[in-house]
Formats: C-alpha cells, structure tokens, sequence
C-alpha cells in the first residue's frame, strides 16, 4: 500500500520539525514567552478580543488559530478529505471543550504549550507533563471499557464551512480593523508576532498538522492503548526542535520561578493538565487537533473549539483562570467542577461492545458458527 | 471457525482512537482474516500501520464513501 509522507515515521518527524521551529520563531518574532503557539492561550485571546471576557491583558483576535483551521480546510480540500460530518455528541463535546479550557487555563498552556513551555526551561512543565499523561490515561481506560460518544454521519457541504467561513469573518473584522474588537494594549495579548507571519505560519502548521495527523493527547493515548509510539516520535521531535530553536535564539531559561505567563503550585499545575488531558482524551484530540478536524469539515470538532472559546471565557469571568502569582480564586471549584463532569460522562457512555461495533461487526457473536 | 463468511469490523463514523481498538480485539481474538471498514483517512492510516506491526497483510479497496481493509495473518 502506497503511503502519504507524512503518515510515515519519517513525515512525523518532519511535521514536528516543522511546527516546533514555527512555534519558536514566533516567539521570537514577538509572540509571548514559551508561547510561540500555545492553541488554548490563543483561543483564550480570540474570546477576549470577541468581548466575551474583559480581562484586558489577553485580548487578541490571534490570526494562528484562524490560519490552523483555513490551512487545514484548504489541504484537505486539495486531498479530497475534506468531508462534512457531525452528529456525534455534539452537546457533551461543547461542554468537553469549556472544562477542557478551563482546565488549560488553570495550568497556563494547552498540551501544546506544556511541551514549549519545558522546552523553554520552564521546570513547572513537568508536573504538567505528569498532569496530562493522567488525564489521557484516564481517558485511556475508559475508551477500553468501551466509552464512545458515538458514530458520526455525512453532512451536507455548508454545515463543514460553517465553522471555517466565520474564522474568515473573523479574519477580515481583524485585518479591516473593526473598532468594536478588542484589542490588549499590555500583556500577553499585547505580544504578537507580525500578523502575516503569524498567519503563513499558522497556514502551514494547519497543513503539515492536517496531513501527519499530530495530536499531542494522541501521542499519549496511543502508547498507553496501543503500544504506539508514532505520534510521540512527532511530539518528541516537536520539544526538541522548539528547545534546540530556543538555544539558538536565547530563549532558553531554566528554573521554575520567575517562568513567563506561568506559577508553581505544583498541585495545580498537576490537577489543571489532568482535567484538561482528560477531556481531550473523552473528545478525541488535543486542541490542535480539534482545529484541524475542523477544518476537514468535523462540526463535532467544531462545537468543541466553540466550547473551549466558551470556556476561556467562563474561566476569565468567573476568577477561575490562573495568573502568574497563582491560581484564581474559584480555579479548584472549576477543577472540581470538571472533575465531575467528566467521569460521570465517562462512566455513563460506556457502550457494551456490541452497540459501539454495529450489527455488522459482532465477531465475537458470530465467531462459533 | 468457518471462513466462508469474512468478518467484517464496521468502523465508519467513529474517530480515533475506536477503530483501532475494535481492531484490537480482532486480532487478540486471533482471527486470521477480516475485513475494517474505515471512512477517513486518519483511521485508515491508524488501523493500516496497526494491523502491518502485528503482521498482517493488508489491502485497501476503495468504495464510493468509505474504505474497506482486509487483513490476512502472516504466518
């Protein structure tokens, strides 16, 4: 069987290559620090410059995760995999989306930024690491007992460009400068590379993610699942790559106090990436991930980015977002709060084996005839 | 078993990592051949590179709207 290149071992260390010299030299050209790009840092910045939340400091209609969705839209057009579809779960995968969010944002970073953040000498990164492979692990064991969210079926084309064509809008309220738009005039929402830089980036990172497949949670599940080490050797390479680009460029600063747009309550750092890497596991991708299938036309990815959006703001609003001197007030009732939610989803969307296979697939039925 | 009827594993609509899961199960029943029926790209690369690392030899037929996989054990 022909392979694509990028679906080769080969491919997946080039698309890390790829996306972890983006990520760094974004930074460098003035993104925030070991946040080169960080998918729910940014996402959380889109809903401060939407108004949905109005802590003033992250407030940018960041154009990489409008660029990651449109490159991905546009590859997968080109590869024929552009394929509307939707239907499965798509309420629990918006509430997914909010607690996956909040989770992120209690830790400071999205799986991506975890990997960027160590690769910066950021040592809090860590316990996040550890955070996130507990999560997916938990995840993990559920989708062995037989937890699904169910099947999706073909839609018709305009439900898949529903979600790619309000990025555009979105794209062009930026660029024509819409006044009601909010912008950060210090802070993290303040720091950003040259919007055309930001966007071609963000263009190939959207293409060169959509053809490798690279998922970060991906890369955890498929190891502890399936003994899979392909999309690690993706993420692997995408930490080394952003930590060989941070020497070269002088952005590498071991410690753990003093760390960008990060704080060191370890426990925190711990339970907000575990909550957060449990959620994408349930939903079936890390946040870059989701934007790419979102792209390919997955509404289901889509109502989860829109959860995430959502949940940035519910996390901003109610004082349950982190900041560098620690976590918000009501950060650990948000935890909790997801904590909650997502075992009792995945417990109660266990499937016996024989519903999740469909009634073509009972082998283990028809095995004695 | 009989082998006058193939398996068949209907994987269509389910995202990663289920299909390969329900693969799993096939081949820890040790059927010998089978068929996945896959309807992205994802899951036929996923289910594909699982299948070749536990020695099966596998082809992909191609139908209007999704993929068919048949896997036969090496010896």
């Amino acid at each position: 069987m022909k392979r694509q290149f990028f679906s080769t071992k080969s491919g997946i260390i080039l698309a890390g290559a790829i996306i972890g010299i983006i990520a760094a030299v974004l930074q460098y050209m003035g993104n925030p620090a070991n946040m080169g790009f960080c998918i729910a840092c940014f996402e959380r910045d889109l809903a401060g410059g939407l108004g949905l939340h109005r802590t003033e400091a992250v407030q940018y209609i960041r154009p990489e995760i409008i660029g990651i969705i449109i490159g991905a839209l546009l590859v997968s057009m080109l590869t024929g995999e552009f394929r509307p579809r939707g239907g499965s779960s798509a309420t629990i995968r918006f509430f997914l989306g909010v607690f996956a969010m909040i989770g992120a944002l209690v830790f400071l970073g999205c799986p991506w930024r975890v990997f960027i953040r160590l690769a910066g000498g950021d040592f809090n990164a860590v316990t996040g690491i550890a955070g996130l492979v507990s999560g997916v692990a938990a995840g993990a064991f559920f989708i062995r007992k037989g937890y699904s969210l169910g099947r999706s079926y073909s839609q018709q084309k305009p439900s898949g460009l529903v979600m790619p064509l309000f990025m555009l809008f979105l794209l062009l309220l930026f660029l024509f400068n819409f006044p009601r738009l909010f912008q950060s005039v210090t802070g993290p929402g303040a720091m950003k590379a040259p919007v055309i830089i930001s966007l071609l980036s963000a263009l190939v990172v959207g293409a060169v993610a959509q053809r490798s497949r690279f998922c970060t949670m991906g890369s955890v599940r498929d190891v502890i699942l399936v003994r899979d080490f392909h999309l690690l050797t993706g993420i692997l390479t995408f930490t080394g790559a952003v930590f060989v680009m941070n020497l070269l460029l002088g952005q590498f600063n071991p410690g753990f106090v003093g760390q960008p747009i990060a704080h060191n309550s370890h426990i925190w750092n711990f339970a907000g990436m575990a909550l957060s890497g449990l959620a994408f596991a349930l939903a079936g991708g890390c946040p870059g991930r989701q934007l790419i299938l979102t792209g390919e036309g997955d509404t289901d990815a889509g109502v989860f980015v829109l959860g995430m959006i959502v949940g940035a703001a519910f996390s901003h609003n109610f004082g349950m977002a982190s900041s560098p001197s620690g976590i918000g007030d009501f950060g650990m009732w948000g935890i909790l709060a997801g904590f909650v939610f997502c075992f009792s989803l995945a417990f109660a969307m266990i499937q016996k084996r024989r519903k999740l296979a469909g009634p073509t697939a009972n082998h283990n039925e028809r095995g004695g005839k | 078993m009989s082998h006058s009827e193939m398996e068949t594993i209907d994987t269509r609509g389910l995202s990663c990592p289920q299909p390969v899961i329900m693969t799993t199960q096939a081949v820890k029943d040790a059927l010998k051949d089978f068929e996945v029926l896959v309807d992205s790209e994802a899951s036929l690369e996923n289910v594909s590179r699982f299948l070749q690392s536990r020695h099966y030899a596998i082809v992909v037929e191609d139908k209007t709207d999704h993929k068919v996989i048949r896997a036969v054990k090496q010896a």
